[in-house]
Formats: structure tokens, sequence, C-alpha cells
């Protein structure tokens, strides 16, 4: 691979987003072409700390000269592009992006964006058959330790977890996709429960998932007793003080109790990433 | 590597015995890895991860399954996580995830052509006579079906054709399959590329020879690589796996790409619904292949020769591995290839039932031991292809005309066809036909002279639909039987010859039966990894068995609009893009009017 020397300035290419004339370092992605021209694009499987796997579509940008759409997450800006972030094609397909996952998926507790967006473009999960007719993901939920949950029915397979478990983040490789299809899902080697797995509960999984269905065992139960309310909660920031490597944590309060922990995806240390230590530690900071 | 953690779980002699003589037999990998890029970032560093899949076959040939003690120790042997090998097992229907019943697995037919000859009763007398039975896509024995593939344990698979319990049930115990290349064309004249099948012995080297072969080889050497794929390009040469892709310009791309270990694979996955064409070659005529693709590396620079077989062809890969031992053993293939100061090897890989892998970025992550997710693209495989370099990829037929075209240089190659699209193609004619089988017939015959090679339809008024280029392809009415049969005019048609299907449906035929399990077999095979491909293709298989029952919603045919669209528009490959293209034409030739 050419490998770039570091801070050396990239060439920049120039291309046209929705008529406005952009340009970019060599190398960019479309999607940062459109976030540095201020046009908000919706993701699912995209991470600033993950590599793109391009597999959701909900990005999808409409380029000249292409048969088909383009993920806007992973395909870099060529010279004199021309790109369309809202045609009919593109606003068509990104709801039924939203339409296929939400009438397969629980898609209720997902992040806030990815609710806007679905609003935005107006999905309409039932269109997509009758509610008990049209297959979908439903399954038992996995609760299997202390510390987190695993709600499989709330997982649009967007392979984030498995990254961050992986190459980009934790070399663990606790967790894969098995399967294919519409069966396609997140497991374990035959499907054994985590403390039997390679897992070390980092807990990074549950940082990058958008949709809620990896959380922490704290949330969960909050959740099913009826007591969790994201709006009553205050973020702290802090630096994790179990070793020298000097991680940023984010420790989410509810009623004066620590009840997740994140860290920014942006920090330089973690990209978002934790150890248990970090992530769970907490557990024995409070009663 | 990450520290792995195994499991305590233990294989079984049988199954140590079969992995160690995989790895063993192919020995250290012997990859060469000058560039890691792939997209997705993953590293495909480990040269052992290869083994991947040629070690779980191993396993489920010795056991029936893919055991928790048999993938740990795969696993261990070659430094894979056991998330992910287990990820890779389960994505192949050949590979089983429960300790079987029984020694034999009875795999039936009972895809569009096969449903037509009572491949579901067959199913139902399998079971009742206490065999374990399963149902499976297209076997590529369309012509002479219902088709039935037998996995045993701790022997070879086994094909049956013209299936009945009675012959099925015979052919348990016998060694290997019995095999028949029926050609109804056999003894013709002027066929560049069935020619020799029938003729030639084809297990055989000698035999090659005697017919001909290897004078291609002879010839390509003289003339060097450069001008070989100048031939290709003014023979006007194009890829015969779907996308018509000119064969020259790839060729020439991966020539260019001097410096950096090529590859030359041959996509044999053939798993198309109504696809047997390739079997039929490599059943027929093993050698001709290798020396095409001899040719292919000799010319391009390419020193490793990839064959992806599809795993349901057990005739096919016998042969192929005893072409390739045989053509090892008299020098014209290795380190020095007929003396030329040429290296090239060819390596056969079996896929495990899983037609996405004919994709052919799925078809790389296949053979490198990954689950045969396409990539995106670009980057295209001519620069990043097999473990990240260069790649020529070409399908069976597309590699075979290179014989002709060497023999006779481009130009007199081209004057056969149209100008187009020169040369001739293999058609693979089903369904109600009189004679089924593998013809070839030069570019510009007419769809209603293919039929009638063909032996006819008993009444050609009856004729109703033929399904074109297979599942991937269109239906097309009997008002268009005089559509010359070429790129240009299928294209104007807005239909495809795609992998040379053509299918006949006449009037006693249930339609909506048919189109229905063409939507199900997108939905069983789509790879699961894109979301209009994996939800897109359920909901239309939905909205089919909706219209199948009389149950249609007033809503249906604007959801199935919406569909097709996204599936089309959003897709990451041709197997989404085109789930909806057979629906679509068979509902606006009104094949889908259900009346109840
Ligand atoms: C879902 C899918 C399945 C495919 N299956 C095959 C196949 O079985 N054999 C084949 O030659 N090409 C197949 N292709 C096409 C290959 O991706 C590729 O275009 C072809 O191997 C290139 O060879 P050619 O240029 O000689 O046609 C398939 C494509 C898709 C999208
Ligand atoms: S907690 Fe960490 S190790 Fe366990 S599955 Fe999640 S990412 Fe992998
Ligand atoms: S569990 Fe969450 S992060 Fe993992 S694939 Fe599903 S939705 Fe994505
Ligand atoms: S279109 Fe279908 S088969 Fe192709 S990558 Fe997407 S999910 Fe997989
Ligand atoms: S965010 Fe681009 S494909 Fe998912
Ligand atoms: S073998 Fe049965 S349809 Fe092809």
């Amino acid at each position: 691979m050419n490998e770039t020397p570091v801070n050396a300035p990239r060439p920049l290419v120039s291309c046209t987003i929705d008529g406005q004339e952009v340009r970019v370092p060599e190398g960019s992605t479309i999607l940062d072409a459109c976030t540095k021209e201020g046009i908000d694009t919706p993701t699912l499987c995209w991470a600033a700390n993950l590599t793109p796997v391009n597999v959701c579509r909900v990005c999808v940008v409409e380029v000249e000269g292409s048969r088909i759409l383009v993920p806007s997450c992973s395909r870099p800006v060529e010279e004199n592009m021309v790109v369309a972030t809202d045609s009919e094609r593109v606003r068509t397909s990104r709801r039924m992006v939203y339409e296929l996952l939400a009438s397969s998926v629980e898609m209720d507790r997902s992040e806030p964006e990815v609710l806007a967006w679905m609003e935005h473009y107006g999905a309409d999960p039932d269109r997509m058959g009758p509610v008990g007719e049209r297959a979908t993901v439903a399954q038992p939920v996995k609760v299997e330790d202390d510390l987190y949950v695993r709600d499989y029915e709330r997982c649009i397979l967007c392979y984030k977890c498995v990254e961050a478990c992986g190459d980009d983040a934790q070399q663990t490789f606790a967790i894969a996709t098995a399967g294919r299809g519409f069966d396609a899902h997140i497991s374990t080697e035959f499907d054994k429960t985590l403390p039997d797995s390679a897992c070390v509960y980092c807990g990074n999984c549950i940082g990058v998932c958008p949709t809620g269905a990896l959380v922490f065992k704290t949330e969960h139960d909050m959740r099913q007793e009826g007591t969790w309310d994201q709006a009553s909660q205050e973020v702290t920031t802090t630096v994790c003080s179990f070793c020298g490597v000097g991680c940023n944590l984010e420790l989410h309060v509810q009623d004066d109790r620590i009840v997740k922990v994140t860290s920014p995806a942006d920090h330089s240390v973690t990209s978002g990433h934790l150890c248990i230590k970090g992530r769970f530690g907490w557990q024995h900071a409070q009663p | 590597m990450p520290d792995l953690r195994f499991s305590t779980e233990t294989p079984t002699d049988a199954e140590k015995q079969a992995v160690d003589e995989v790895v063993a037999l192919m020995g250290p990998a012997t990859l060469h890895l000058d560039e890691r890029y792939v997209v997705g970032g993953r590293q495909r560093a480990d040269q052992h991860r290869t083994l991947l899949l040629p070690a779980l076959h191993a396993l489920q040939n010795a056991a029936g399954w893919v055991s928790p003690g048999g993938l740990d120790y795969v696993c261990r042997m070659l430094e894979v996580p056991p998330a992910e090998a287990y990820g890779v097992a389960t994505f192949y229907h050949l590979l089983g995830q429960e300790s079987p019943e029984d020694n034999d697995l009875i795999h039936v037919c009972d895809d569009v052509a096969c449903r037509l000859f009572g491949a579901t009763e067959l199913m139902d007398d399998l079971a009742a006579g206490g065999h374990q039975v399963k149902a499976s896509p297209c076997l590529g024995q369309c012509e002479r079906g219902p088709a039935v593939l037998v996995q045993r344990i701790g022997q070879q698979d086994l094909s049956v054709v013209a299936a009945t319990k009675q012959n099925v049930e015979a052919a348990l115990g016998a060694q290997e399959s019995a095999a028949s290349v029926i050609l109804p064309q056999q003894g013709q004249e002027g066929l560049p590329l069935l020619g020799r099948i029938g003729l030639v012995d084809p297990q055989s080297l000698e035999s090659y020879r005697e017919h001909g072969g290897y004078r291609a080889l002879t010839t390509a050497l003289e003339l060097g690589g450069d001008r070989v794929i100048e031939e290709i390009t003014t023979a006007g040469l194009s890829g015969r796996g779907g996308a018509a892709f000119p064969t020259g310009i790839k060729w020439r791309a991966v020539a260019d790409q001097q410096g950096r270990p090529r590859h030359v694979v041959c996509n044999a996955d053939e798993s198309e619904p109504g696809t047997f064409k390739d079997r039929t070659v490599m059943e027929g005529d093993p050698f001709a292949l290798l020396e095409a693709m001899t040719i292919a590396g000799v010319s391009m620079g390419a020193e490793q020769g990839w064959i992806y077989l599809r795993g349901e062809y057990p005739v096919a890969a016998q042969r192929l591995q005893g072409a390739i031992n045989q053509a090892n053993t008299a020098g014209l293939l290795g380190d020095d290839v007929a003396g030329s100061g040429h290296k090239f090897t060819v390596t056969l890989r079996l896929g495990a039932g899983a037609y996405i892998c004919g994709e052919e970025t799925a078809l790389f992550n296949s053979i490198e031991g990954f689950r045969g997710e396409p990539r995106n693209k670009p980057p295209f495989p001519t620069t990043h292809g097999l473990f990240g370099e260069p790649t020529a990829i070409n399908n069976v037929e597309t590699l075979l005309n290179v014989l002709p075209i060497v023999r006779l240089g481009g130009a007199d190659y081209a004057a056969s066809g149209t100008q187009g699209s020169p040369g001739t193609r293999l058609f693979c004619l089903s369904g109600r036909v009189a004679n089924p089988g593998t013809y070839e017939h030069e570019f510009g015959v007419t769809l209603r002279q293919v039929i009638e090679a063909a032996g006819g339809v008993a009444d050609e008024a009856s004729i109703r639909a033929v399904l074109l280029g297979g599942a991937a392809g269109s239906f097309v009415g009997p008002e268009q039987l005089d559509l010359p049969l070429t790129l240009e005019d299928t294209r104007a048609a807005g239909v495809s010859l795609g992998s040379g299907v053509v299918m006949v449906f006449t009037a006693q035929d249930d339609l909506v039966d048919t189109v229905r399990r063409i939507a199900q077999f997108f939905r069983d095979e789509s790879c699961g990894q894109c979301v209009p491909c994996r939800v897109g293709t359920v909901r239309q298989e939905e909205v089919l068995v909706r219209l199948g029952k009389g149950k249609a919603l007033p809503t249906d045919e604007a959801l199935f609009g919406d569909l097709e669209m996204v599936m089309k528009d959003a897709s990451i490959c041709g197997l989404g893009q085109a789930a909806a293209s057979a629906v679509r034409s068979a509902m606006a030739l009104g094949l889908l009017e259900v009346t109840q």
C-alpha cells in the first residue's frame, strides 16, 4: 500500500455535492466531504473508530455515471465526481433500508439520531407486510452474567461489535457473524454463552452498538423495572485510575448511581474503547 | 495473531486424521503475500487460514457434520479464532451443524427445473423410506432431473440423475457416481468448444493430445503473452459468467501489474439455477480447461491458478484433480511449464453449497477462509483480487474460448457469430424440450432455433414462457421466440443471456409456483450482509407467497416496486441487484395472474 508519510499534506481533489463544489484531501470519503459541506448523512454501520464495512446501505448517495447508488461511508472521492445526496432514488433507498430493518428488528431503543432519521424519511415498517406474518428476528434475550446482556431481537447486523471485538480494537474475536442470509446473526462458536467463550468483558461491543442490542446489565435491569431514565442522567468525564494508560471515562449517572461507562470515540488514547477495569470496575466503587 | 482461546472439546480419531491429511497434503502455504490491503481492513496475513474450507470439508466427510471437537481441532491447527471458524462453517449448505442421524444425507433438488419432474414427490418418497433428506437449490443437472446429491460419511459424494427412490437406493452402495456426459450434439462438425467431448477420454492426457490437445499452449508460448492478449482483444471475447465483461481488457490490466504476484482464477462455481454447461465440459474435457488456464497464466505472468468448483460436482472434481495430477507429472504445470521457463500451478478448491460464492469477490473470500461475503467494489479484482493481489477471474466457458482464439487467431475467430457478439455460446436447454442438454451455437441464433435444435416442444403453441439467463435473468414470452441471441439484441430487449440458461415452460406448468421458488432461491442464497438484499429478498418472497395463496394485499404491488428499487440500487452485489428481475419480467408477461 502507498503509505503516506505522517503529516505530509495530501493533495486535494474536488467534487460536486448537491451542486456545490467541495475540495477535500485525497483519500477522503464522500461522507467526509458531505460532513465538511455541512450535509448530514445517516449512517448505521459506520463509525469514526471502525473500518467501514459498508453493509447497511443507509448512507447511499447517487454518483453520476454509476449504475447503482454508492455507499458514501466508504467510497473515496474522485476528481470531478458529481454527487447527489437527496435525489428521489436516494430517498427511496434510505427509507426502504429503515423500513426493512424496522419491520424485522426492534428499533425503539436505538440511538436518538437513528430514530430521528427514520422520522425524517417517513419510514413506515408496517408497509412491509402484516405483523405476525412477516419474518422477524424475534428471540429471547440472553442474560448470562452480571455485566452485560445481549438482546439480539434488536440487532440490525451492522457488524460493529464484531469489528470492535476483532481487528479494530480488542483482537479477541469472541464473536462473529454466523449463519447466512436472513438467518445470519452474531454468535460465539456453537452459540456458547459469553462466560464460556473467549470474551474478556471489555465491553467494547456495547460501546459501539447503535440499537441497544448490547447493553450493560444495569441498563437492562432498570429498563425491565421501568426505572431507566436517560434524560435525567448526567455524564461526568474522568480518567480511569486502574492503570497508567490514561483512558478517558464518561460516567453516566442516574440518581447518584453510575449506570454505565463509555469513552469518547474521538479520544486519542481509547478511540472509544476500554478494558474490563475501566468499563466495569466502577461496580466496586459503589455498593 | 492474538492469543486465541480454544475449547476443551476433543476431536474423534477420524476427525483428527482427516484434518491432519488436509493440512499435510496442502503443506506449508506457498502464497506470496506482498500486499495485505483488503476492503474492510481484515488482515489476510495468516497463510494457514486458506486451508479452513478444505479442513471443514474433511470434518464433514469424516463425521457427517462440523462437530465442536472437530472445529476446535481445526482452529488450533490453523490458528483461526473459533467464533470466526464457526461463522465460516455455518455459511455453507453442505456443512452440517447437527450430529447426523444417518450415514447418508440425500440432497434432492427441488429447484425450478426439477420440480417440473417430480422432485417434491421424490423427496417425500425418500423421507418415507427412512432416509435423511434435505431440499436443495439447483444441483446443475437440470437436463435430467430430478437431481440428487448424496453426502456420505467416509466415502465420496454421489450424484444421481433422473432420480427415483429405486435408483437412489441402488446408488447408495456404489463406490462412486455413475458418470455420464450426455451431449445431444455429439459428433456434429464445427463445435469449437464441445467438439472433443464424447470422443476424448477425459481421464487421459494422452488421449487429449491425440485430439489436438496442448497445441494451443505451444502456439501461445511462441506468440508471447502480449500477442496472446492482443488476439483475445481482437477476437472480442467477453465473459460468459454473466456480466459479459471484455476478457482482453481484464487480462491486459492484470498483465500490467508487473512486480506483484498475480493469480488466474477459474470460476467453476456454476450455481445459477438452470446452468450446467461448465459441468459438461469439466466432466467431458477437463484438460481443455487446464490448457486454457495455463495459457492465461503464462500470458499474464500469473504463477498461481485456482479452480473454484462448486462442491456439488463430485465427478467434475475427480476429473479435474486427475487432469491436474497428470499435467503436473508431464511438466505441463509446475516450475517450468512445457520447458518454457514459466511457472504455473493449479489448485482445485471445492465450494460447499453457496451460490453467492460464484460472485467473484465472495469467491476470493471463500478461498481465503473467510465467509463468502462479497466485497464492495472498487477496488476491482484486477488490482485487488485473491489475497489482495491482482487477479484475472474468468468463467469456465470464457477460458475455453481461448483455445480456438489462439489456434485461429483473433480475427478468424471473430468471423463467426455477429459483429457485436463474436464466436459461439453454450446454452443450457432444460424444461419442456424434447432433448435437454448443453448445446453450442453461434451467437445470433434465435431463441426458436435453439429450442428446435433441442428437439423442440411437443406443441409449440403451448409455450408460455422461457426463462432466459437463469434465476438472475428474466422470462420472455412466446412472442419473443425470434429474438436473436446476441449480447446486443438481448440488451435491446431488456433481457440478458446470463449463463446461457434456456428453460422452457408450457401451459401445463404452474408459473406462480416457479416464480415463488425463484424468490425463495434468492432468500436462501443471500449472504445476509447488506440490508436491501438480506431483508428485501425475504419480503419479496412473502409477497409471492401471499399472491400464490390468493391473498395478495392491495399494497403489495407498490411494495414490490419499492423492494425492486432498493435491491437493484443499493445492494452490494449482483445477487441483490438481480433478485427482482425474473419476478418483474413474470409480472410484465402476466404470468402471475392468479385466478381464484
Ligand atoms: C450472485 C452471483 C453469482 C455468480 N456466479 C457465477 C458463477 O457461478 N460462475 C461464473 O462464472 N460467474 C458467476 N458470477 C459472475 C462473477 O462474479 C464474475 O463476473 C465472473 O466470474 C467473471 O468471469 P467472466 O468475465 O469470464 O464472465 C456470479 C455473479 C454473482 C453476482
Ligand atoms: S466484551 Fe469485549 S471481548 Fe467480549 S464480546 Fe464484547 S468486545 Fe468481545
Ligand atoms: S449487536 Fe449491535 S453492534 Fe452488534 S451487529 Fe447487532 S446491532 Fe450491530
Ligand atoms: S446483495 Fe445480497 S448477496 Fe450480495 S452482498 Fe448484499 S446481502 Fe450479500
Ligand atoms: S453507513 Fe455506509 S453502508 Fe452503513
Ligand atoms: S438440477 Fe434441479 S433445477 Fe437444476
